[in-house]
Protein backbone atom coordinates (compact mmCIF):
# COMPACT_ATOMS: atom_id res chain seq x y z
CA UNK A 1 0.00 0.00 0.00
CA UNK A 2 2.57 2.66 0.96
CA UNK A 3 4.38 1.98 -2.52
CA UNK A 4 1.86 3.98 -4.05
CA UNK A 5 0.41 6.10 -1.46
CA UNK A 6 4.43 7.22 -0.36
CA UNK A 7 4.84 8.62 -3.97
CA UNK A 8 1.29 10.19 -4.05
CA UNK A 9 2.14 12.06 -0.52
CA UNK A 10 5.17 13.60 -1.98
CA UNK A 11 4.02 14.71 -5.23
CA UNK A 12 0.68 16.20 -4.19
CA UNK A 13 3.04 18.30 -2.02
CA UNK A 14 5.24 19.18 -4.34
CA UNK A 15 2.45 20.42 -6.83
CA UNK A 16 0.49 22.19 -4.19
CA UNK A 17 3.63 23.91 -2.58
CA UNK A 18 4.62 24.96 -6.57
CA UNK A 19 0.41 26.10 -6.95
CA UNK A 20 1.29 28.50 -3.67
CA UNK A 21 4.98 29.47 -4.13
CA UNK A 22 6.86 27.92 -1.36
CA UNK A 23 8.58 25.24 -3.20
CA UNK A 24 11.25 26.61 -0.84
CA UNK A 25 9.82 26.20 1.98
CA UNK A 26 9.06 22.36 0.91
CA UNK A 27 12.92 21.74 0.17
CA UNK A 28 14.36 23.20 3.50
CA UNK A 29 11.88 20.74 5.03
CA UNK A 30 13.07 17.55 3.60
CA UNK A 31 16.58 17.83 5.05
CA UNK A 32 15.02 19.24 8.07
CA UNK A 33 12.74 15.92 8.54
CA UNK A 34 15.26 13.25 7.30
CA UNK A 35 17.20 15.21 10.31
CA UNK A 36 14.32 14.78 12.19
CA UNK A 37 14.33 11.19 11.65
CA UNK A 38 18.44 10.81 12.88
CA UNK A 39 17.44 12.23 15.97
CA UNK A 40 14.48 10.79 17.16
CA UNK A 41 16.74 7.24 16.09
CA UNK A 42 19.48 8.22 18.07
CA UNK A 43 17.73 9.21 21.58
CA UNK A 44 15.49 5.51 20.59
CA UNK A 45 18.27 3.86 20.90
CA UNK A 46 19.24 5.08 23.87
CA UNK A 47 15.74 4.46 25.40
CA UNK A 48 14.73 1.62 23.77
CA UNK A 49 18.04 -0.24 24.90
CA UNK A 50 17.87 1.02 28.64
CA UNK A 51 14.27 -0.58 28.44
CA UNK A 52 15.17 -3.71 26.65
CA UNK A 53 18.49 -4.37 29.22
CA UNK A 54 15.85 -4.25 32.33
CA UNK A 55 12.92 -5.98 30.64
CA UNK A 56 15.54 -9.00 29.87
CA UNK A 57 16.65 -8.56 33.39
CA UNK A 58 12.64 -8.68 34.87
CA UNK A 59 11.94 -11.69 32.42
CA UNK A 60 14.83 -13.67 34.19
CA UNK A 61 13.59 -13.09 37.78
CA UNK A 62 10.12 -14.11 39.53
CA UNK A 63 8.67 -10.57 38.94
CA UNK A 64 7.23 -12.38 36.09
CA UNK A 65 5.43 -15.03 37.80
CA UNK A 66 4.18 -12.18 40.48
CA UNK A 67 2.39 -10.18 37.53
CA UNK A 68 0.74 -13.42 36.11
CA UNK A 69 -0.82 -14.13 39.75
CA UNK A 70 -2.04 -11.06 39.64
CA UNK A 71 -3.47 -11.09 35.95
CA UNK A 72 -4.78 -14.60 36.28
CA UNK A 73 -8.18 -13.71 37.64
CA UNK A 74 -8.20 -11.22 34.67
CA UNK A 75 -7.50 -14.00 32.23
CA UNK A 76 -9.86 -16.30 33.79
CA UNK A 77 -12.39 -13.55 33.54
CA UNK A 78 -12.15 -12.38 29.90
CA UNK A 79 -11.07 -15.94 28.23
CA UNK A 80 -13.99 -18.06 29.44
CA UNK A 81 -14.17 -20.47 26.87
CA UNK A 82 -10.11 -21.88 27.52
CA UNK A 83 -10.54 -21.92 31.16
CA UNK A 84 -9.45 -25.10 31.71
CA UNK A 85 -6.55 -25.34 29.23
CA UNK A 86 -3.75 -24.06 31.34
CA UNK A 87 -1.26 -23.75 27.95
CA UNK A 88 -3.57 -21.27 25.88
CA UNK A 89 -3.76 -19.28 29.40
CA UNK A 90 0.05 -19.44 30.24
CA UNK A 91 0.62 -18.19 26.42
CA UNK A 92 -1.73 -15.51 27.23
CA UNK A 93 -0.43 -14.28 30.14
CA UNK A 94 3.05 -14.02 28.63
CA UNK A 95 1.43 -12.33 25.47
CA UNK A 96 -0.39 -9.55 28.11
CA UNK A 97 2.77 -9.25 30.15
CA UNK A 98 5.06 -8.56 27.67
CA UNK A 99 2.25 -5.76 26.51
CA UNK A 100 2.60 -4.44 30.21
CA UNK A 101 6.21 -3.94 29.72
CA UNK A 102 5.96 -2.12 27.00
CA UNK A 103 8.15 -5.19 24.05
CA UNK A 104 5.71 -5.13 21.45
CA UNK A 105 8.28 -7.11 19.56
CA UNK A 106 8.19 -9.85 22.03
CA UNK A 107 4.32 -9.85 22.52
CA UNK A 108 3.22 -10.34 18.79
CA UNK A 109 5.21 -13.79 18.76
CA UNK A 110 3.85 -14.99 22.23
CA UNK A 111 0.28 -14.13 21.13
CA UNK A 112 0.77 -15.85 17.76
CA UNK A 113 1.90 -18.61 19.47
CA UNK A 114 -1.77 -18.28 21.82
CA UNK A 115 -3.46 -17.50 18.76
CA UNK A 116 -2.05 -21.00 16.80
CA UNK A 117 -2.92 -23.05 20.10
CA UNK A 118 -7.17 -21.22 19.97
CA UNK A 119 -6.97 -22.13 16.32
CA UNK A 120 -6.51 -26.02 17.19
CA UNK A 121 -9.71 -25.62 19.81
CA UNK A 122 -11.60 -24.30 16.77
CA UNK A 123 -14.37 -26.49 15.57
CA UNK A 124 -14.57 -23.54 12.81
CA UNK A 125 -10.98 -22.95 11.04
CA UNK A 126 -12.52 -19.93 9.14
CA UNK A 127 -13.99 -18.24 12.42
CA UNK A 128 -12.49 -16.20 15.39
CA UNK A 129 -13.91 -17.73 18.02
CA UNK A 130 -14.89 -15.20 21.45
CA UNK A 131 -11.22 -15.83 23.21
CA UNK A 132 -9.57 -14.91 19.60
CA UNK A 133 -11.46 -12.14 19.20
CA UNK A 134 -11.07 -11.00 23.20
CA UNK A 135 -7.44 -11.73 22.86
CA UNK A 136 -6.87 -9.13 19.45
CA UNK A 137 -8.68 -6.79 21.05
CA UNK A 138 -6.19 -6.76 23.98
CA UNK A 139 -3.48 -6.25 21.93
CA UNK A 140 -5.05 -3.50 19.98
CA UNK A 141 -5.49 -1.43 23.07
CA UNK A 142 -1.60 -1.43 23.72
CA UNK A 143 -1.65 -1.47 27.60
CA UNK A 144 1.69 -0.43 29.28
CA UNK A 145 3.34 0.85 32.34
CA UNK A 146 6.15 2.76 30.79
CA UNK A 147 5.23 3.85 27.37
CA UNK A 148 8.95 4.06 26.05
CA UNK A 149 9.03 5.13 22.75
CA UNK A 150 6.60 8.51 23.77
CA UNK A 151 9.13 9.34 26.34
CA UNK A 152 11.98 8.71 23.66
CA UNK A 153 9.95 10.96 21.25
CA UNK A 154 9.85 13.61 23.64
CA UNK A 155 13.20 13.58 25.16
CA UNK A 156 14.09 13.82 21.55
CA UNK A 157 12.22 17.33 20.95
CA UNK A 158 13.84 18.44 24.17
CA UNK A 159 10.77 18.22 26.55
CA UNK A 160 10.97 19.61 29.86
CA UNK A 161 9.64 16.49 31.45
CA UNK A 162 9.85 13.97 29.01
CA UNK A 163 7.76 11.39 31.84
CA UNK A 164 4.97 14.02 32.35
CA UNK A 165 2.62 11.94 30.63
CA UNK A 166 2.92 8.57 32.47
CA UNK A 167 -0.41 8.66 34.30
CA UNK A 168 -2.37 10.25 31.26
CA UNK A 169 -1.30 6.93 28.89
CA UNK A 170 -2.44 5.01 31.74
CA UNK A 171 -5.70 6.70 32.26
CA UNK A 172 -6.53 6.76 28.54
CA UNK A 173 -5.45 3.49 27.95
CA UNK A 174 -7.34 1.71 30.35
CA UNK A 175 -10.47 3.69 29.38
CA UNK A 176 -9.72 2.51 25.95
CA UNK A 177 -8.90 -1.44 27.29
CA UNK A 178 -12.63 -1.03 29.11
CA UNK A 179 -14.63 0.11 26.13
CA UNK A 180 -12.64 -2.35 23.79
CA UNK A 181 -13.47 -5.03 26.43
CA UNK A 182 -17.19 -3.80 27.21
CA UNK A 183 -17.98 -4.13 23.22
CA UNK A 184 -16.51 -7.36 22.09
CA UNK A 185 -18.74 -8.49 25.37
CA UNK A 186 -21.92 -7.36 24.14
CA UNK A 187 -21.39 -8.23 20.71
CA UNK A 188 -20.33 -12.12 21.97
CA UNK A 189 -23.78 -11.67 23.91
CA UNK A 190 -25.60 -10.90 21.23
CA UNK A 191 -23.82 -13.94 18.77
CA UNK A 192 -22.09 -11.31 16.39
CA UNK B 1 -2.96 17.12 41.10
CA UNK B 2 0.69 16.66 42.46
CA UNK B 3 -0.46 13.35 43.45
CA UNK B 4 -0.89 12.68 39.79
CA UNK B 5 2.19 14.71 38.81
CA UNK B 6 4.23 12.38 41.04
CA UNK B 7 2.83 9.42 40.02
CA UNK B 8 4.59 10.18 36.42
CA UNK B 9 7.47 11.10 38.01
CA UNK B 10 8.17 8.12 40.21
CA UNK B 11 6.82 5.50 37.79
CA UNK B 12 10.39 4.98 35.79
CA UNK B 13 12.53 4.86 38.69
CA UNK B 14 10.42 3.15 40.99
CA UNK B 15 9.93 0.12 37.63
CA UNK B 16 13.80 0.49 37.69
CA UNK B 17 14.66 -0.44 41.23
CA UNK B 18 12.01 -3.07 41.57
CA UNK B 19 13.68 -5.28 38.57
CA UNK B 20 17.18 -4.38 39.80
CA UNK B 21 16.58 -5.28 43.40
CA UNK B 22 14.58 -8.80 42.24
CA UNK B 23 17.54 -9.51 40.01
CA UNK B 24 20.56 -8.76 42.69
CA UNK B 25 18.12 -11.00 45.41
CA UNK B 26 17.58 -13.52 43.29
CA UNK B 27 21.62 -13.32 42.28
CA UNK B 28 21.50 -12.90 38.77
CA UNK B 29 24.14 -12.14 36.14
CA UNK B 30 22.47 -8.67 35.93
CA UNK B 31 24.62 -6.72 34.03
CA UNK B 32 25.28 -9.68 31.73
CA UNK B 33 21.70 -10.16 31.20
CA UNK B 34 21.11 -6.64 30.42
CA UNK B 35 23.76 -6.34 27.50
CA UNK B 36 22.26 -9.42 26.39
CA UNK B 37 18.67 -7.15 26.51
CA UNK B 38 19.67 -4.05 24.85
CA UNK B 39 21.70 -5.84 22.12
CA UNK B 40 18.10 -6.49 20.69
CA UNK B 41 16.99 -3.03 21.61
CA UNK B 42 19.73 -1.52 18.99
CA UNK B 43 18.58 -4.04 16.76
CA UNK B 44 14.73 -3.51 16.91
CA UNK B 45 15.54 0.70 16.84
CA UNK B 46 18.35 0.43 13.85
CA UNK B 47 15.85 -2.07 11.68
CA UNK B 48 13.20 0.73 12.08
CA UNK B 49 15.52 3.84 11.20
CA UNK B 50 15.10 3.90 7.56
CA UNK B 51 11.32 3.20 7.31
CA UNK B 52 10.97 6.30 9.32
CA UNK B 53 13.65 8.50 7.29
CA UNK B 54 11.04 7.42 4.00
CA UNK B 55 7.46 8.59 6.19
CA UNK B 56 9.55 11.72 7.69
CA UNK B 57 10.26 12.42 4.32
CA UNK B 58 6.67 12.04 3.53
CA UNK B 59 4.64 13.90 6.16
CA UNK B 60 7.10 16.92 6.07
CA UNK B 61 6.38 17.32 2.09
CA UNK B 62 2.77 17.38 3.47
CA UNK B 63 3.39 19.64 6.12
CA UNK B 64 5.62 22.30 4.94
CA UNK B 65 3.79 22.12 1.82
CA UNK B 66 0.43 23.63 3.12
CA UNK B 67 -1.83 20.20 2.64
CA UNK B 68 -1.81 19.01 6.11
CA UNK B 69 -3.39 22.57 6.86
CA UNK B 70 -5.61 22.29 3.94
CA UNK B 71 -7.04 19.26 4.93
CA UNK B 72 -7.60 20.57 8.51
CA UNK B 73 -9.43 23.73 7.57
CA UNK B 74 -11.57 20.98 5.52
CA UNK B 75 -12.68 19.09 8.60
CA UNK B 76 -12.61 21.95 11.03
CA UNK B 77 -16.21 22.83 10.95
CA UNK B 78 -17.37 19.04 12.35
CA UNK B 79 -14.10 19.13 14.72
CA UNK B 80 -15.13 22.81 16.46
CA UNK B 81 -18.40 21.12 17.81
CA UNK B 82 -16.75 18.24 19.43
CA UNK B 83 -14.21 20.33 21.19
CA UNK B 84 -11.38 18.31 19.85
CA UNK B 85 -8.75 20.22 18.56
CA UNK B 86 -8.27 20.09 14.65
CA UNK B 87 -4.46 19.95 15.23
CA UNK B 88 -4.48 16.43 16.21
CA UNK B 89 -6.43 14.83 13.32
CA UNK B 90 -3.52 13.77 11.27
CA UNK B 91 -2.83 11.97 14.19
CA UNK B 92 -6.26 10.36 14.52
CA UNK B 93 -6.75 9.49 10.99
CA UNK B 94 -3.30 7.75 10.77
CA UNK B 95 -2.72 6.46 13.82
CA UNK B 96 -4.93 3.08 13.64
CA UNK B 97 -3.05 2.48 9.62
CA UNK B 98 0.62 2.96 10.43
CA UNK B 99 3.11 2.68 13.04
CA UNK B 100 6.00 4.55 12.19
CA UNK B 101 4.00 7.33 9.56
CA UNK B 102 2.03 8.48 12.79
CA UNK B 103 5.51 8.68 14.66
CA UNK B 104 6.48 10.89 11.94
CA UNK B 105 3.07 12.68 12.52
CA UNK B 106 2.95 13.21 15.93
CA UNK B 107 6.72 13.94 16.31
CA UNK B 108 5.79 16.88 13.41
CA UNK B 109 2.45 18.06 15.57
CA UNK B 110 4.69 18.45 18.98
CA UNK B 111 7.30 19.65 17.24
CA UNK B 112 5.31 22.42 15.25
CA UNK B 113 2.98 23.51 18.68
CA UNK B 114 5.48 22.83 21.47
CA UNK B 115 6.34 19.36 22.64
CA UNK B 116 5.14 20.82 26.23
CA UNK B 117 2.31 22.28 24.93
CA UNK B 118 -1.43 21.14 25.54
CA UNK B 119 -1.58 20.22 22.18
CA UNK B 120 1.28 18.29 22.39
CA UNK B 121 0.69 16.85 25.72
CA UNK B 122 -2.85 14.93 23.96
CA UNK B 123 -0.61 14.30 21.16
CA UNK B 124 1.78 11.74 22.98
CA UNK B 125 -0.65 10.49 25.16
CA UNK B 126 -2.58 9.19 22.12
CA UNK B 127 0.63 7.69 20.69
CA UNK B 128 1.19 5.74 24.23
CA UNK B 129 -2.40 4.73 24.39
CA UNK B 130 -3.25 3.64 21.05
CA UNK B 131 -1.95 0.79 18.42
CA UNK B 132 -1.83 0.28 14.98
CA UNK B 133 -4.99 -1.28 15.07
CA UNK B 134 -5.50 -2.95 11.63
CA UNK B 135 -1.80 -4.11 11.28
CA UNK B 136 -1.90 -6.00 14.81
CA UNK B 137 -5.66 -7.57 13.59
CA UNK B 138 -4.32 -8.39 10.15
CA UNK B 139 -0.99 -10.16 11.63
CA UNK B 140 -2.88 -12.36 14.46
CA UNK B 141 -5.91 -13.29 11.66
CA UNK B 142 -3.76 -14.12 9.38
CA UNK B 143 -1.27 -15.74 11.18
CA UNK B 144 -4.11 -18.93 11.59
CA UNK B 145 -5.27 -18.41 8.61
CA UNK B 146 -9.21 -17.09 9.63
CA UNK B 147 -11.34 -15.18 7.45
CA UNK B 148 -13.73 -14.56 9.43
CA UNK B 149 -12.93 -11.61 12.06
CA UNK B 150 -16.25 -11.08 13.46
CA UNK B 151 -16.32 -7.87 15.19
CA UNK B 152 -13.01 -7.22 15.80
CA UNK B 153 -12.89 -4.17 13.62
CA UNK B 154 -15.36 -2.77 15.02
CA UNK B 155 -14.74 -3.02 19.29
CA UNK B 156 -10.77 -2.02 18.52
CA UNK B 157 -11.73 1.26 16.46
CA UNK B 158 -14.28 1.93 19.50
CA UNK B 159 -11.60 1.53 21.68
CA UNK B 160 -9.17 3.41 19.47
CA UNK B 161 -11.54 6.50 19.39
CA UNK B 162 -12.13 6.40 23.77
CA UNK B 163 -8.22 6.37 23.85
CA UNK B 164 -8.01 9.21 21.43
CA UNK B 165 -10.99 11.32 23.71
CA UNK B 166 -9.87 10.31 26.92
CA UNK B 167 -6.29 11.45 25.89
CA UNK B 168 -7.84 15.10 24.91
CA UNK B 169 -10.39 15.02 28.07
CA UNK B 170 -7.50 14.21 30.41
CA UNK B 171 -5.16 16.85 29.35
CA UNK B 172 -8.15 19.29 29.37
CA UNK B 173 -9.02 18.39 33.08
CA UNK B 174 -5.23 18.41 34.14
CA UNK B 175 -4.37 21.64 32.57
CA UNK B 176 -7.28 23.48 34.07
CA UNK B 177 -6.14 22.23 37.37
CA UNK B 178 -2.75 23.24 37.04
CA UNK B 179 -3.74 26.44 36.21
Amino acid sequence: MLNVIWPIFIIISYMYAIINGNVEKINNAVFEYTEMAVNLTITLLGTMCLWNGLVEIASNTKLISIINKILNPIVNFLFTNSKNNKKIHKEISMNLIANLLGLGNAATPLGLKAMKSMQEQNENKERLTDDMATLIILNTASIQIIPTTVIGIRMSLGSLQPTKIIFAVWFSTICAAIVGIVVTKMCIKLKL
Amino acid sequence: MRMINYISIIAVPATIFLILLYGLIEKKAVFDIFIKGANDGVKMVIKIFPTLVGLFLAIGALSSSGVLDFIINLIKPILICTKIPPEIMPLAILRPISGSGSIAVATDIMKKYGVDSLIGLMVATIMGSTETTLYTIAVYTSSVNIKKTRFVLFAALAADITGMIASVVIWRILSKSFS
